[in-house]
C-alpha cells in the first residue's frame, strides 16, 4: 500500500477501535452583528491606534491630501495597478505601477507602497488585503517599510465572523493587525521585523 | 474511499522523531531548577502573556460559545476524518497544489529532502513548525547537504545558539537581550560587530541577515495552522512577517502538516482566528495571518506541495479518551497556567510539545513502550494535576483527566501496578505497631541513599514512585526514639508549659 492509503486506512482502523459519536457543533456565539457606522469607526480606529499605526480620518474629496501627507517624505512608492490614480494624485514622488514580472528585489528599492483594502474588522483592528482589484499582489504590501492603506468605513464589519463571511476563499489573503511585530526577546514589544516597519490608515468616511 | 477498510482494525502504529527525551522528567527537571536564569526568564513570561490573555478573553461577551464551538468542530473533524481528509485533498489538487502523505517522521523527511533537491536549492527558508520540529526537518536536511534557515527571530537565536525551544510560542524566552547579542555576534554571518543588546537593534540585524536571503530564496518550508476541507486553504498565524516573505517569496512551498489541523468549512476559521491570537498572545489579533489556497496565478509560489502528517495521530485517534489531545491547536495558554512548567521550563519534557499538552500528547504519539525506563512513561505524571491547564484551553482539552488516564494505561502496560504494592506494603506495616518501628528503622536507610536532603531513587518497586518525584529523606530518629530521647521530653515539658499558661 503506498503511504496515502496507508494513512487513510489507518484513520479508518483507529475509528473503527473506537467510534465516535456524532457532533452538532453549537454556534451560539455572535454572528451576523451589525453596529451602526459611529460605534465601528471608534472601535477600529481604536484597535488600530493600540496596534500602533497611525490613522488618518477623511472625506472622499480629500484623500489624495491625506495619502500624500501619510506618505511622508517617501521619495518612491509602489502601488497596484487597479488603484485609483486620483489617489496618488498629490503624491510628487516616482510611482511604480506594479506587475507579477517586477521582481522582488525592485520592490525592495521602493519607499513605501499605497493600496486598498477588501473588508475591515472594527473588534480586533484587522485590515484584510485578498490580492484582487486595488489590494496588489501579496509581496507588494509586505517588502517596502511603508504601507499606507486606504480603508473605506462602508468595508468595515463588526467583528471576526462578518469579516469571514465576505471572503473569497480562493485569494491569496493577508490579514493584518498593525506593522510587523515581535516580542521575542525579554517580551519587549519591537515593531518591524520583516513586514513594513509603519503602517498608515486612511479611513475614507464617506465612501 | 481507495484505501478499503479490511476485517479487523489494527492499532496505528506509534510516532518517530523528537518526541523523546534522553532524560526522565524529574532528572531532567533537576538541571533545569538550578537555571535560575532560565527560571526568571519563564516566569516573567508566564505571567505576562497570562494576564493579557485573562484580559482579552474577557473583553468577548461570548468567549465560552467559542470555546465550544471550537471543541466540537475539532470533535466534529476527528470523527469524520477519513472523507474530510480526502475532500482536504482534492481541493488542494484542484487549486495546483501536489499532496504527499507521510507515514511517519522519517517519510516526510524524505519528502521535502527530494521536494527541496528538486528546485536545485541546497538553502531553505523555514517558518517555525512544530511539525517540522517534531519530525528533525532540519537535522535531516543538514545531513543531507541542505542548509534549513529558521527565520522567526527566536527560532533563529535557537539556531544560531544550537540550542533548543523551551517555549511553544517564544521559544527563546529562556535567553535574555546579552545571550542573544553574544549569540548574534558569534554565530550571525556579516554581523555589526559593534552591536548592543537594545531589543531593536538585536531585531534590525536579524531583519538585515534575513532580507537578502528572502529575496533571493528558491525554496521556503512551513507548517500550517489550519487547513480547510472544504476549500483546500490553508493558514499561518505569525507576528513578524518572516511567515509572510517565506509563503510569497520563493519559487516553491512545501507546507507540513498534521492532518488533525484540519477544520471542515473557510466560515469555521472565524471561531478559531477568535480563539488562538487571544489565548496564545493575548492579543485581539496576531498581526499577521496569511490564507492561500493551491496556487494563485502571477501572486506567490509557483509550485505548492502539502506534506500530510500521520506519526502516531492514528495511533492517538484509535484512543477514545485520548484522541482529545488531537483538538489542540498549539496556543500555548496551558504552558502559561502550569506552575510545573513554569519552574521548570519547556527542556525539562524532552520533547517538541512541551508543558500540559505535552506530557499529553507526547506520550500518546510516540507511546511510552519501553517500560518504566522510557523517559515518555514519566510525563502523566510532571503535573500537579491542578487543572488550571483545562480552564485555559481554548479547545476545552481536559488535559488532567487525559493525564489521569494515562497514568493509568502507564500502570496497567506495567503489568503490575508498582504504586499499588509500594501501598500494599505500607498497609501491612502500618497494622502493627511493632512492625512499624521497624520499617521506621528500615527507613533510616534511606538517608544513605538520599543527597541535598532528598531521596533521588528507591530500590523497586519504589523506585515506581520516585522516579516521578523525591521523597523527603526520613528524619535520623524515628518518632519514639525522639519521644524518648531527652531532646524529645523537654520539647514535650515545653508545650506543656505553653499550654497550661493559656
Ligand atoms: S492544549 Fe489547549 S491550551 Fe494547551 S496549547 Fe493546546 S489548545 Fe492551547
Amino acid at each position: 500500500m503506498n503511504a496515502r492509503d496507508t494513512v487513510l486506512s489507518r484513520v479508518h482502523d483507529a475509528l473503527a477501535i473506537a467510534p465516535p459519536p456524532a457532533v452538532r457543533v453549537p454556534r451560539e456565539y455572535r454572528r451576523d452583528r451589525e453596529l451602526p457606522a459611529e460605534q465601528k469607526r471608534e472601535l477600529l480606529v481604536d484597535r488600530l491606534e493600540d496596534y500602533r499605526a497611525t490613522v488618518h480620518q477623511c472625506v472622499a474629496a480629500d484623500a489624495a491630501t491625506t495619502i500624500a501627507a501619510a506618505l511622508g517624505d517617501a521619495t518612491r512608492i509602489g502601488i497596484p495597478a487597479a488603484l485609483d490614480r486620483g489617489w496618488v494624485a498629490e503624491f510628487g514622488g516616482e510611482v511604480l505601477v506594479d506587475s507579477a514580472d517586477i521582481p522582488a528585489a525592485r520592490l525592495d528599492e521602493l519607499d513605501g507602497v499605497v493600496t486598498g483594502s477588501a473588508v475591515a474588522c472594527a473588534e480586533t483592528g484587522t485590515i484584510f488585503l485578498d490580492g484582487f482589484s486595488d489590494r496588489g499582489r501579496r509581496a507588494l504590501t509586505l517588502v517596502p517599510d511603508l504601507h499606507v492603506c486606504v480603508v473605506a468605513l462602508s468595508s468595515v464589519v463588526a467583528g471576526v465572523p462578518e469579516a469571514v463571511a465576505r471572503l473569497e476563499p480562493t485569494r491569496p489573503t493577508t490579514l493584518i493587525s498593525g506593522p510587523s511585530a515581535t516580542s521575542d526577546i525579554e517580551l519587549d514589544r519591537v515593531e518591524g521585523v520583516h513586514g513594513p516597519r509603519t503602517l498608515h490608515v486612511v479611513l475614507v468616511l464617506d465612501s | 474511499m481507495s484505501g478499503t477498510f479490511l476485517g479487523m482494525p489494527a492499532a496505528p502504529p506509534r510516532g518517530s522523531g523528537n518526541l523523546r527525551g534522553a532524560e526522565s522528567f524529574p532528572a531532567a527537571a533537576r538541571t533545569e531548577l538550578a537555571n535560575t536564569q532560565m527560571r526568571r526568564n519563564v516566569g516573567k513570561a508566564t505571567r505576562t502573556i497570562r494576564d493579557k490573555r485573562v484580559q482579552v478573553t474577557g473583553e468577548l461577551p461570548d468567549w465560552e460559545q467559542l470555546r465550544s464551538a471550537g471543541a466540537a468542530i475539532k470533535r466534529d473533524v476527528l470523527s469524520r476524518l477519513p472523507e474530510l481528509l480526502e475532500q482536504f485533498e482534492q481541493a488542494v489538487i484542484a487549486r495546483g497544489g501536489q499532496v504527499h502523505w507521510a507515514r511517519d517522521a522519517a517519510e516526510a523527511n524524505a519528502i521535502v529532502t527530494r521536494l527541496v533537491k528538486d528546485t536545485g536549492a541546497d538553502e531553505a527558508l523555514k517558518v517555525k513548525s512544530m511539525a517540522t520540529q517534531e519530525i528533525g526537518l532540519n537535522e535531516h536536511l543538514a545531513t543531507e547537504g541542505i542548509t534549513a534557515i529558521e527565520t522567526d527571530l527566536a527560532e533563529l537565536i535557537v539556531q544560531l545558539g544550537e540550542d533548543r525551544p523551551s517555549h511553544i510560542l517564544v521559544p527563546a524566552i529562556h535567553r535574555n537581550r546579552s545571550e542573544i547579542r553574544e549569540i548574534f555576534l558569534r554565530s550571525m554571518p556579516g554581523v555589526d560587530p559593534d552591536l548592543d543588546d537594545d531589543p531593536t537593534h538585536l531585531a534590525d540585524a536579524a531583519r538585515r541577515f534575513l532580507r537578502e536571503r528572502f529575496v533571493r530564496a528558491r525554496v521556503a518550508i512551513s507548517g500550517a495552522n489550519f487547513g480547510v476541507a472544504e476549500t483546500g486553504t490553508l493558514s499561518v498565524v505569525e507576528s513578524e512577517g518572516n511567515g509572510r516573505m517565506c509563503l510569497t517569496m520563493p519559487q516553491t512551498l512545501i507546507t507540513v502538516m498534521g492532518l488533525e489541523k484540519l477544520i471542515p468549512t473557510y466560515a469555521d476559521l472565524e471561531v478559531f482566528l477568535q480563539l488562538l491570537p487571544r489565548s496564545s498572545t493575548g492579543e485581539r489579533m496576531n498581526p499577521y495571518t496569511s490564507m492561500w489556497t493551491g496556487v494563485a496565478p502571477h501572486d506567490g509560489p509557483s509550485e505548492f506541495h502539502l506534506v500530510l502528517l500521520d506519526n502516531g495521530r492514528t495511533a492517538t485517534l484509535a484512543d477514545e479518551v485520548g484522541r482529545e489531545a488531537l483538538h489542540c491547536i498549539r496556543c500555548s495558554a496551558c504552558l502559561n497556567v502550569c506552575p510545573v512548567y513554569e519552574r521548570t521550563g519547556g527542556h525539562a519534557y524532552g520533547s517538541t510539545y512541551p508543558g500540559p499538552i505535552g506530557a499529553v500528547l507526547t506520550p500518546q504519539l510516540a507511546g511510552m513502550d519501553t517500560g518504566g525506563s522510557d523517559p515518555n512513561s514519566s510525563l502523566p505524571y510532571a503535573s500537579s494535576l491542578c487543572g488550571a491547564c483545562f480552564d485555559a484551553c481554548p479547545v476545552k482539552i481536559d488535559i488532567p483527566s487525559l493525564l489521569v488516564e494515562l497514568r493509568h494505561q502507564h500502570v496497567e502496560e506495567a503489568h503490575f501496578s508498582a504504586e499499588q504494592l509500594m501501598m500494599k506494603a505500607a498497609s501491612a506495616a502500618m497494622s502493627t505497631s511493632g512492625r512499624w518501628t521497624a520499617a521506621q528503622r528500615a527507613a533510616q536507610l534511606g538517608r544513605l541513599l538520599g543527597r541535598g536532603g532528598r531521596i533521588r531513587t528507591l530500590p523497586p518497586p519504589g523506585n515506581a514512585w520516585t522516579s516521578a518525584r523525591d521523597l523527603p529523606v526520613p528524619p535520623k530518629q524515628t518518632f519514639r526514639q525522639w519521644w524518648d530521647s531527652s531532646e524529645g521530653r523537654a520539647a514535650i515539658d515545653d508545650a506543656h508549659r505553653e499550654g497550661g499558661r493559656r
